[in-house]
């Protein structure tokens, strides 16, 4: 039990803030005030007591309970702190350990022994290039031809589907009278309002999130749908990613680094279940039970990419899609297949998901990612409504 | 004169809002002590249904004080979460006005002081955040900002202005700071992360279901005539299927609604014709629906019956 004099009161409960600083936890100078003044009311002497008022305090989301306890463990009992509080501490990139092989050089390590004939100079800025690069398969590119992948998203400008909100903003052609505004105007001249004040809808960008496929049969498009994410999650407010083989893992902060690479090695160390196997009915029920009632609220648009190879049950995989769709405003599924001529979505899992998809599009290379980049901007105004005719015939035009 | 800060110590409050057949475990009544004694707004997260308005409900029973409620919801803005000027009545006022200088000539001098008077207290129109700190009153209320997730984040930057200094500025009129501080209990059910910024001025509290007892007192003290066998196996289904992964989990309202529902139907001990018909009142969606159909409910209830 820990038994704390007045004098040491003072010292313990900054001490204490910052260990949970240290540990990641933010705590606001205001908290740490709120938790001083609690001690008025509580018996020092009483660890369950202080813990209590410690955690009503200074705890604010659900998510840091459990290392708040080790931490609070570790300052008033003494306690080591076990390893896993320190692991969710990600290393500043600087300070990384250059050894570990990063996913990116793994992949770039297969792409190249796929295609050891070629050699590619850097003229990525060449026009010539850049169509070269548009029409050529990902999963059959070189290192340098990738790097100009990853500069091509970087420069593009990504834009993406938006919906009427029910909050009111002033505009001069809004279709409402902005009551509040004319009254103090009307007063300021005199009873005579010169021109109608108006108001409107406000216009906010959708919530989109991503779900995407890391098994091993994806392996080849990992990278490249990776980047893509990331660039995403950077260019575009309230985006949410996700990956899955056989669980379920959120990578949305990861993905918020702004160097690429960093982000996919904090990627590659978070995520245990790379190339392996592929259980996308099961990832769903999670994704389906615990995330979307938070995220899917507000007309988000779901993407989902994956080649639709299932080791579960296609039957599963059927349910959890629709439900999925039932809770979203429109369900994307992105398939690199698709860019084969020959492709027919004969694998099981596949054809069972295909019902209950809003749009099924390619993302195998350059050109397709772009037509899903119009596509995304272009969505249709009401839910499962048909995109615009020119659209189609340019997303389709990349399918075929 | 019972205020927030009139709770002793957690103890009592516990004990207070037990007597109101509110069963608060410590966590949550050292929170609710914390806050009214610190002033500073309650934040409640947790599952749908597990008591997080009613907690509300009770500390302003147990406060014997005014309960004010704000429901938030999409585009919720200052004009119906705080105040609102009477637009009819004003724009009555201007034209009445126009109609009197027109007969006697215009009166230069006192067209200021004219607008003054059409921005006052009588063309004020109070919505539950400015009624709640109104300093005209004698005991601070409970203010309820219920489902706070549904608001927007536009919403959310209003509320740090009133929730770290308690007062609103009405720009025509001025500032209103409360004489009193309400006690304020936010609630969220997560569809929608509540900002840091909002989390770091409250005190924070998660009620998660409760344990097999505590749910179990509650229904004895909410369900009137309930058999103790049933009371048992209701709390063990309820946690089985919450265990089991459904889309839509029943909270504690839900088995206090089945609860109800089995006593009313003089059922004794569950059985599956008795589960099937009263399925309604615990899950509320189709797939869970089909998954107690085939098979789940009977698992349960051999568990149940089992143990």
């Amino acid at each position: 039990m820990a038994v704390l004099s007045t004098v040491d009161v003072t010292s313990s409960i900054v001490g204490f803030a910052r260990a949970l600083r240290a540990a990641g936890i933010g705590v606001s100078s205001g908290q740490v005030e709120a938790f001083a003044r609690a001690f008025e009311w509580l018996d020092p002497c009483s660890l369950v007591d202080v813990r209590l008022t410690a955690r009503a305090t200074l705890l604010c989301r659900r998510e840091d309970a459990a290392l708040f306890e080790r931490v609070f463990d570790a300052f008033w009992l003494g306690a080591s702190p076990r390893r896993p509080a320190l692991a969710k501490m990600p290393l500043a990139p600087r300070h990384r350990v250059e050894a570990r092989p990063a996913l990116a050089m793994l992949l770039a390590e297969r792409a190249r022994a796929t295609d050891p004939e070629r050699t590619v100079r850097d003229r990525s800025l060449a026009r010539s290039d850049d169509e070269v690069i548009g029409r050529k398969d990902f999963a059959l590119m070189t290192e340098l031809e990738l790097d100009a992948v990853r500069r091509l998203f970087e420069q593009r400008r990504w834009q993406f589907a938006t919906r009427v909100t029910r909050r009111k903003v002033a505009r001069s052609s809004g279709e409402e009278l902005d009551l509040r505004r004319l009254c103090s105007r009307a007063a300021r001249g005199g009873g005579v309002a010169l021109k109608l004040p108006r108001r409107t809808a406000k216009i906010k960008q959708r919530p989109l999130v991503i779900l995407a496929d890391i098994s091993g049969s994806m392996e080849l498009y990992t990278r490249v749908l990776l980047q893509f994410m990331h660039v995403l999650r950077r260019r575009l407010a309230d985006v949410e990613t996700f990956v899955f083989a056989t669980r379920l893992t959120r990578i949305t902060s990861e993905l918020a680094l702004q160097n690429v690479d960093h982000a996919l090695d904090e990627v590659a160390s978070r995520v245990v279940d790379f190339a392996s196997g592929t259980r996308i009915g099961e990832c769903l029920h999670a994704f389906n039970t615990q995330w979307a009632g938070r995220l899917l609220a507000r007309g988000a648009v779901v993407i989902m990419m994956s080649d639709g190879w299932e080791r579960g049950s296609a039957e599963q995989l059927k349910k959890e899609m629709r439900i999925l769709r039932e809770k979203c405003y429109r369900l994307i599924w992105l398939n690199p297949r698709l860019g084969r001529t020959d492709y027919l979505p004969r694998v099981e899992g596949m054809a069972a998901a295909l019902d209950h998809v809003d749009d099924f599009l390619s993302c195998h290379d350059m050109q397709s990612l772009e037509a899903v980049a119009r596509h995304l901007e272009l969505l249709p105004r009401r839910r499962g409504g048909q995109p615009s005719l020119s659209l189609y015939a340019t997303s389709s035009g990349s399918v075929a | 004169m019972p205020s927030a800060e009139a709770f002793e110590s957690a103890t009592q409050v516990r004990e207070v809002l037990g007597a109101f057949d509110y069963i608060a475990d410590e966590a949550l009544s050292v929170s609710v002590f914390l806050a009214g004694k610190l002033g500073r707004p309650l934040l409640v997260e947790g599952a749908p249904g597990v008591g997080k308005t009613e907690l509300a409900k009770v500390v302003s029973r147990a406060l014997d004080t005014e309960l004010i409620r704000l429901q938030c919801y999409e585009g919720l803005d200052l004009a119906h979460a705080a105040y609102e000027w009477n637009y009819p009545r004003q724009l009555l006022e201007i034209q009445a006005r126009g109609v009197l200088r027109g007969g006697a000539g215009a009166d230069a001098a006192s067209a200021p002081a004219a607008v003054d008077e059409l921005f006052s207290e009588r063309y004020l129109l109070r919505r539950p955040l400015l009624d709640a700190i109104d300093p005209r009153r004698e005991r601070a209320p409970v203010l309820l900002i219920d489902e706070l997730d549904r608001a927007d984040e536009e919403f959310e930057s209003f509320l740090l202005e009133l929730l770290s200094d308690f007062q609103i500025t009405i720009p025509e009129l001025g500032t209103i700071r409360a004489a009193r501080r309400p006690f304020v209990l936010l609630t969220s059910n997560r569809t929608r992360e509540v900002h840091d910024a909002l989390r770091r001025r409250c005190l924070y509290q998660w009620i998660d279901y409760p344990s097999a007892d505590k749910e179990k007192q509650i229904l004895e003290r909410k369900v009137v005539g309930l058999p103790q066998l049933l009371a048992r196996q209701i709390v063990e289904f309820a946690e089985g299927l919450r265990a089991a992964g459904l889309y839509k989990a029943p909270g504690v309202a839900e088995s206090v609604d089945w609860a109800r529902a089995l006593t009313l139907l003089g059922v004794q001990s569950l059985d599956v014709a008795s589960v099937r018909a009263t399925l309604g009142c615990l899950v509320k969606h189709r797939d869970d629906v089909d998954r107690l159909s085939g098979g789940l409910a009977e698992a349960l209830l051999s568990r149940a019956s089992g143990s």
